[in-house]
């Protein structure tokens, strides 16, 4: 009977053992395989000899060495194990998992497919991009978001209430798109045109946090989505860029232009399916990379910072006031964008349990700058909206992204102030953004549905 | 007898040679090779799972020897390694260095040991 309990005791240890190899990255289940092996050999032998199951053990895990030598000796054969790899489909070890990824796969090349197929079909009705390149700017994102949300709510399995809503905001936005009579030249197509990919990306992040769209977690988890999309996005763009330079250039020196199927094929439906392969990229490869756009803020904080103050010290040196051209409040518009961007990002990868450090000091600055910086902005426009241009569909927009964004800085600001001061857990912080989602959603739908009838569609 | 510690350097160079020798013999697996060469040198040499695996492992990857999996008792797994026709030719390779250099110390010893001062270094076993 003890020789049994001897038995299942080393057991034990054996599975304990197996849990530390397989947390070391360097070692692969096989290398825990043959290690094990290896082990028991050891501890047989000692048994053999004379040893208890129990010294036996200890012996043997003792003359092997300690487990980072060992890996290290590993790392130096297998140094490749050290970059995590990107898996396509499977070889994760579990079959379940591999059917998962093969299936995700499998989805991802339907709904590029679809939205490839999407951006094409206009030209069936005789539409081309260059006589109708207004239709185009206005519908851009219609041919390719709500495929990505298509994956993303098959992918988390959504409800059929939510794939209703889903259907029905996409049809809103082709409605708001393309009901209203705007002339091509109009300013409201143009602010239709930028405020209806926002409206409608936050479509897709609904289809993101499908399975509990109102818990602040899984809405930063969209926003960290959203980064890491535009991360892969933009570098699918580079490398689509380089393909075309490349194919361009190569027929070009056997005499045949490629031009006509550049601009007609390979760039709409390259965009419109890299922008479904980017979320599925994001998808799979949530744990396996570090997510880059924390790094970048980090990197950027500092530079921008940096760069704001210095703004902000010429300003009061020169007693130059800010020369408001039309575009100005588009500028500071964007900057706002970027500094929410970076404290988006750094609050996405900070750990919430941390206490204040410099860095958070520094993301006030920053804030804070950005903050002066605007209100200067608007005191200058204040004096000029009402008299010289009057009121229009732009400057309208341009105002009320600009109140949006320094309402949110501002309250940001107040609480990285109490949160460094610890008077407010770093939670705050996080639920004041995560819960002002629904605001520039508001807001976009607004501009989109509302704005062309009120400017009377200028 | 004193026992000899066989410097790290010495250990890393000779474990290619000594472990394609073994495998020379017969199929074998690690803890197997790991006793062999233990028994070969009288317990003298050292040597680590950490230089064994890896070893190993790097002499798959140059294609001297292959591996498969076999079941053992139970649950258990044992990777067996095989010498390949490369990994025999490599080895006839080392051999042929090897026995260079040791016919080249073993002159220098012999010489030294005509001398006189240092005959306290014995070729073979006690004086």
């Amino acid at each position: 009977m003890t020789a049994r309990e001897d038995q299942d005791e080393l057991e034990a240890q054996f599975a304990q053992w197996r849990q530390y190899v397989q947390r070391r990255r360097e070692l692969l289940p096989s290398d825990a395989d043959e290690l094990e092996d290896h082990l028991r050999g050891s501890v047989d032998e000692l048994v053999a000899a004379g040893l208890s199951p129990d010294e036996a053990f200890l012996v043997a895990v003792k003359r092997m060495g300690s487990l980072d030598e060992l890996s290290r000796e590993f790392a130096r054969e297998h140094s490749e194990r050290l970059w995590k790899q990107l898996v396509l489909t499977g070889e994760t070890g579990s079959p379940v998992a591999d059917t998962r990824s093969r299936r995700d796969l499998w989805a991802m090349v339907i709904c590029a497919a679809g939205a490839v197929a999407s951006v094409k079909a206009p030209a069936l009705f005789g539409l081309s991009f260059e006589d109708d390149s207004s239709f185009y700017a206005r519908n851009f994102t219609l041919f390719a978001l709500p495929w990505l949300a298509a994956f993303l709510a098959w992918r988390r399995q959504a409800r059929r209430p939510l794939i209703g809503i889903l259907v029905a905001l996409f049809a809103l936005g082709a409605v708001a798109a393309n009901a209203y009579p705007l002339a091509d030249k109009s300013q409201s197509v143009v602010v239709t045109s930028i405020h209806l990919p926002i409206a409608l990306w936050l479509v897709v992040g609904l289809a993101y946090v499908a399975d509990d769209w109102r818990s602040p977690r899984r809405r930063m988890d969209f926003i960290r989505f959203t980064g890491e999309w535009f991360i892969y996005f933009v570098l699918m763009a580079l490398g689509g860029g380089v393909l075309s330079a490349f194919l361009f250039n190569t027929f070009k020196a056997i005499g045949i232009v490629p031009e006509g199927f550049i601009s007609h094929w390979l760039l709409p439906c390259g965009a419109t399916a890299a922008v479904v392969v980017a979320g599925w990229l994001v998808e799979a490869k949530q744990s396996v990379v570090e997510n880059i756009a924390p790094v970048l803020t980090r990197l950027f904080t500092p530079l921008f910072t940096a760069a704001l103050l210095a703004f902000l010290v010429a300003v009061v040196w020169t007693s130059h006031g800010i020369d408001v051209e039309r575009e100005a409040l588009i500028l500071f518009d964007l900057l706002l964008v970027v500094v929410l961007g970076l404290l988006l990002y750094s609050l996405s990868a900070r750990d919430p349990l941390a206490p204040p450090g410099l860095f958070d000091k520094l993301q006030l600055a920053l804030v804070v700058s950005a903050l002066a910086i605007d209100v200067l902005v608007l005191l200058e426009i204040a004096g000029r909206i009402t008299d010289e241009y009057g009121s229009t569909p732009n400057r309208a927009a341009a105002l009320g992204e600009n109140v949006i964004l320094l309402v949110n800085l501002a309250w940001s600001a107040w609480l990285l102030l109490t949160f460094i001061r610890r008077r407010t857990p770093f939670a705050a912080l996080e639920r004041w953004q995560t819960g002002y989602l629904p605001v520039y959603a508001a807001w976009a739908w607004i501009v989109v549905l509302v704005f062309p009838p009120l400017f009377s569609y200028a | 007898m004193r026992s000899v510690k066989v410097a790290k350097d010495l250990v890393a160079a000779s474990a290619t040679p000594m472990v394609l020798g073994i495998l020379a013999e017969d199929a074998s697996y690690g803890y197997a090779i790991l006793r062999r060469i233990n028994e070969l040198s009288g317990g003298e040499l050292d040597w680590t799972e950490g230089l064994l695996y890896p070893l190993l492992h790097r002499l798959e990857r140059l294609g001297y020897v292959e591996s498969s999996w076999q079941s053992v008792t139970g649950e258990r797994r044992r990777k067996y390694y095989r010498i390949t026709e490369k990994g025999l030719a490599e080895l006839a390779e080392q051999r042929r260095q090897w026995d260079t250099v040791v016919d080249a110390l073993k002159e220098i010893w012999l010489g030294l040991g005509d001398r006189g001062p240092l005959t306290a270094i014995p070729l073979e076993g006690g004086a």
